[in-house]
């Protein structure tokens, strides 16, 4: 029984891995990981659990704080990617790391190019060799095409071409089919069983339930930065993984009295949106929001909700169906137009979207109103006005800073977003789109976001709220709906109906609602 | 009219188009390299000058021409070795790196011709030497490409023939499809464990080598002096010739020749009697009128290739 000796042969090991990045995100606390030779390993975990920065260890793209990985029974450094291409250890990114206008040959062999007399590069041979290591892997591909002409799924081909190449006996592949149509992943799963019958130990990051049950052997749960253990694939239920996966470890209570709903706000009819992959990432939604009404919505990150909140707050333009924002119809509206429908926005990515960060507290806070005649004398801006507008909201706020006039960035991430709370709060809103609102906040700021948000709702305003944050959606929603792969999935009229572990079996897409169940969603 | 007409059509002009294009042909070869590297060059102008003095110094003092052309080259690599310090290892702006250097040319080689040979604006005390002219044994005597073709300065071929070499060099060898990916994704070359900074490096110092090649040529063949901003903006031609011939060397050796034929243009023009002011203005006409039907035709293409791309 050699080969089930090998089969169990720990070829690669990490051991009390911490991971903490400058800005004091802790993104991998004590983990432990390994690989038998020969396996499909599966990394599982939301957005932002660890997964990524795992692997970024074991590629020698990130340096730990602690921790060791040894190999082969050796303890090794790995100090670089190419460091770890030499310990035969390969990676498929998920943004692909081609040259477009070369082709495949030429993308497969550059840094090992072969040569002709020494000097000239030898393009025949490349050609030959990514023949060659093709036909042995079973990964066709034609060798003389142009890599900007080829399909996603072609192009992770070359990808994983190119680690075979460079003598890969481990390979990570990072989500690899989060870009791929249900026949390429096929094909992919395909290839990837036929590389682990001939001894490649790949390790596949996804959080796409129903792919790891389907290929992988063992599976690794990473949850807030902390391993939830390693299981046997075949003897661990879909549900099983789904409570370790999605769980909700604090809970913050925030006081609320029951909603009194008015008149609709916010009205979405068949909204869709395509990717640049010609996916349908946010397809045929429909949704409606009330006067004083939080509607969360639910799901794994990725599934369309950051392209559903651009599409309603005019960043993005959809490809068809129409939003209705107080019966006007905003769907081809700028981001403008509809902020002056009284629309507030919490952005995702506060310093992308949020804030300017080399702008004073002040100059951010104004940023949506100096040019209103309330704040302007002539063509002049009225400063002092301004000046007390934004001491006032700091000190309502409570924002801690030295003075009105300091650099946001200088701010911690909690007073940040309150500055974006600040300026979004105190427009009188009658919609607020807030997306991840108390992402990398503190406590502190996270209870008082969360209380204002109530309030604002008592006040008669429609929120729509999305957070990849369980605990945040369940306890603030009224109303609950789940997005998974760019569709809504669930929803449930009174938030409080629904168990978490009810929720992750949606957001994980081991459940739907038919249609009639969603109709509540239409007729409201 | 008629008389335009056989000035254009007479083996003169075509000799001249040559004689004109190859300064511009050797910045555009050069700024072809750092351009594929991802890291353009824009100081070939101020490199040319920098070259051009500093050959007719060398040649002068040595007299030998070739010790000018070395001496061109040379001073060249050291420019594009600059460069790529400031904006490699320093991470200045590249482009205003460039910019630097182009005004410390304009300016610098005035300075040091002054101190150097007490001349001002013009190198007439300095006896600099000539790059010989060479006839081709059995092209020479055949007629009309025996004119046009034959009788050239050296670095007229050379220049000629280093489209040829920059095909190979990008082409044909592994450190071309090294430049290449660099320009294209250096993410993509990094993860393959290329080392990114040295093949820009490399990228830069060659093309100030042929900025090289162009100020010797400037000063040692075109004309046989230096004389202040010589290269009257043929570094920032080559720019817009490497547009227009979308980065090919076939391209770049038609588009140096388009813009050389309109420099001989005005040449040859300031002998009828248009205004000489009007006639000096044509090669930069010919440059923006080039550079807006190339950007025309990618803002088209582009369009297509995205409707292409919904179906």
């Amino acid at each position: 029984m050699e080969v089930s000796l090998e089969i169990m042969e720990e070829i690669l090991s990490m051991k009390g891995i911490t991971k903490v990045y400058p800005n004091g995100v802790m993104a991998n606390k004590n983990v432990d990981f390994s690989v038998r030779k020969g396996e499909i390993h599966a990394i599982m975990g939301e957005n932002g659990a660890g997964k990524s920065t795992l692997m970024k260890i074991l590629f020698g793209m990130e340096q730990p704080e602690e921790g060791e990985i040894i190999f082969k029974g050796e303890k090794i450094n790995i100090s670089s990617p190419s460091a770890a291409i030499n310990y035969g250890i390969g990676m498929v990114h998920q943004h692909f790391m081609l040259v477009p206008s070369l082709t495949v040959a030429e993308n497969l062999v550059i840094g090992i190019e072969p040569k002709k007399n020494n000097v000239f590069f030898d393009y025949d041979q490349a050609i030959k060799m990514t023949e060659e290591v093709s036909k042995k892997y079973n990964l066709s591909i034609n060798p003389k095409a142009v890599v900007d002409t080829l399909a996603v799924g072609k192009k992770q081909k070359i990808e994983i071409l190119k680690a075979l190449v460079r003598g890969a006996e481990i390979l990570i592949l990072d989500e690899p089919t989060a870009v791929l149509t249900p026949q390429e992943t096929k094909e992919l799963f395909e290839e990837l069983i036929n590389l682990k019958n001939q001894g490649f130990t790949i390790i596949f990051i996804s959080h796409k339930l129903k792919e790891v049950k389907q290929i992988t052997d063992r599976l690794t749960i990473l949850r807030n930065g902390r391993s939830m253990g390693v299981h046997e694939t075949k003897d661990t239920s879909e549900q099983e993984i789904s409570n370790l996966m999605v769980g909700r470890d604090v809970l913050l209570k925030v006081d609320k009295g029951e909603a009194k709903v008015g008149k609709p706000v916010l009205k979405t009819e068949k909204l869709t949106y395509y990717s640049d992959e010609d996916k349908p990432v946010v397809n045929k939604v429909d949704l409606e929001i009330k006067k004083g009404q939080i509607l969360g919505i639910a799901g794994v990150e990725g599934n369309g909700q950051g392209e559903l909140v651009d599409l309603l707050t005019g960043m993005k333009t959809p490809y068809s169906g129409s939003i209705w924002i107080n019966e006007k119809d905003t769907t081809n509206h700028s981001v403008k137009a509809v902020r002056n429908l009284k629309v507030s926005h919490i952005p995702e990515d506060r310093m992308i979207y949020g804030v300017s960060g080399d702008g004073s507290i002040e100059e951010n806070i104004i940023s949506d109103r100096f040019d209103k005649k309330k704040y302007n004398t002539g063509v002049l801006m009225n400063v002092k006005k301004l000046t007390e507008l934004a001491k006032s909201l700091i000190e309502d706020y409570n924002i801690r800073c030295a003075s009105e006039k300091q650099q946001v960035r200088m701010l911690s991430g909690g007073n940040i977003q309150k500055v974006v709370v600040a300026r979004e709060f105190s427009s009188e809103p009658e919609l607020i789109i807030a997306n991840q609102p108390t992402r990398g906040v503190d406590v502190g700021s996270t209870e008082f976001i969360r209380k204002q948000l109530v309030k604002l709702r008592d006040e008669g305003t429609a929120v729509l709220l999305v957070s990849a944050d369980l605990n945040e959606v369940m306890e603030l929603s009224d109303s609950l709906m789940v997005m998974y792969e760019g569709e809504i999935v669930a929803y449930f009229e009174d938030a409080t109906e629904v168990t978490e572990m009810e929720l992750g079996m949606y957001m994980l897409g081991l459940k739907r609602m038919s249609v009639e169940e969603l109709g509540g969603v239409m007729s409201g | 009219m008629g008389s335009l007409f056989n000035l254009i059509f007479s083996t003169t002009f075509g000799y001249s188009v040559l004689r004109v294009t190859t300064p511009i042909l050797f910045a555009t070869i050069g700024a072809m390299i750092s351009i594929k590297a991802g890291v353009v060059n824009i100081s070939m102008e101020g490199t040319m000058l920098t070259a051009a003095l500093t050959a007719v110094v060398i040649s002068g003092y040595t007299g030998s021409a070739l010790a000018g052309l070395i001496g061109a080259i040379l001073i060249g690599m050291l420019l594009g070795l600059m460069l790529a310090y400031f904006a490699l290892n320093l991470k200045t702006n590249i482009i205003l790196a460039a910019i630097a250097i182009n005004l410390m040319a304009s300016g610098g080689t005035i300075f040091a011709l002054f101190v150097i040979s007490g001349d001002r604006g013009i190198s007439s005390s300095i006896n600099s030497q000539m790059l010989p002219r060479i006839i081709i044994p059995v092209l020479d005597s055949i007629p009309v490409l025996g004119g046009i073709f034959s009788n050239h300065n050296i670095l007229t071929y050379v220049s000629l023939i280093s489209v040829f070499f920059v095909y190979v060099l990008l082409y044909k060898t592994p450190l071309g499809l090294r430049i290449r990916a660099v320009g294209e994704n250096p993410n993509a070359a990094e993860s393959v464990g290329i080392n990114v900074r040295k093949v820009q490096y490399i990228a830069l110092i060659m093309s100030g080598a042929f900025a090289g090649f162009g100020g010797a040529y400037m000063s040692m063949g075109y004309v046989s002096r230096f004389s202040t901003d010589m290269t009257a903006g043929r570094g920032f031609i080559a720019l817009a010739a490497e547009a227009l011939g979308m980065g090919r060397p076939l391209g770049i050796l038609l588009a140096s020749l388009l813009f050389g034929a309109a420099d001989a243009l005005s040449n040859s023009l300031q002998r009828f009697r248009i205004p000489s002011e009007f006639v000096q203005m044509l090669p930069y006409i010919v440059t923006i009128l080039g550079l807006i039907i190339y950007a025309v035709r990618q803002t088209n293409a582009s369009k297509r290739h995205k409707a292409e791309d919904r179906v």
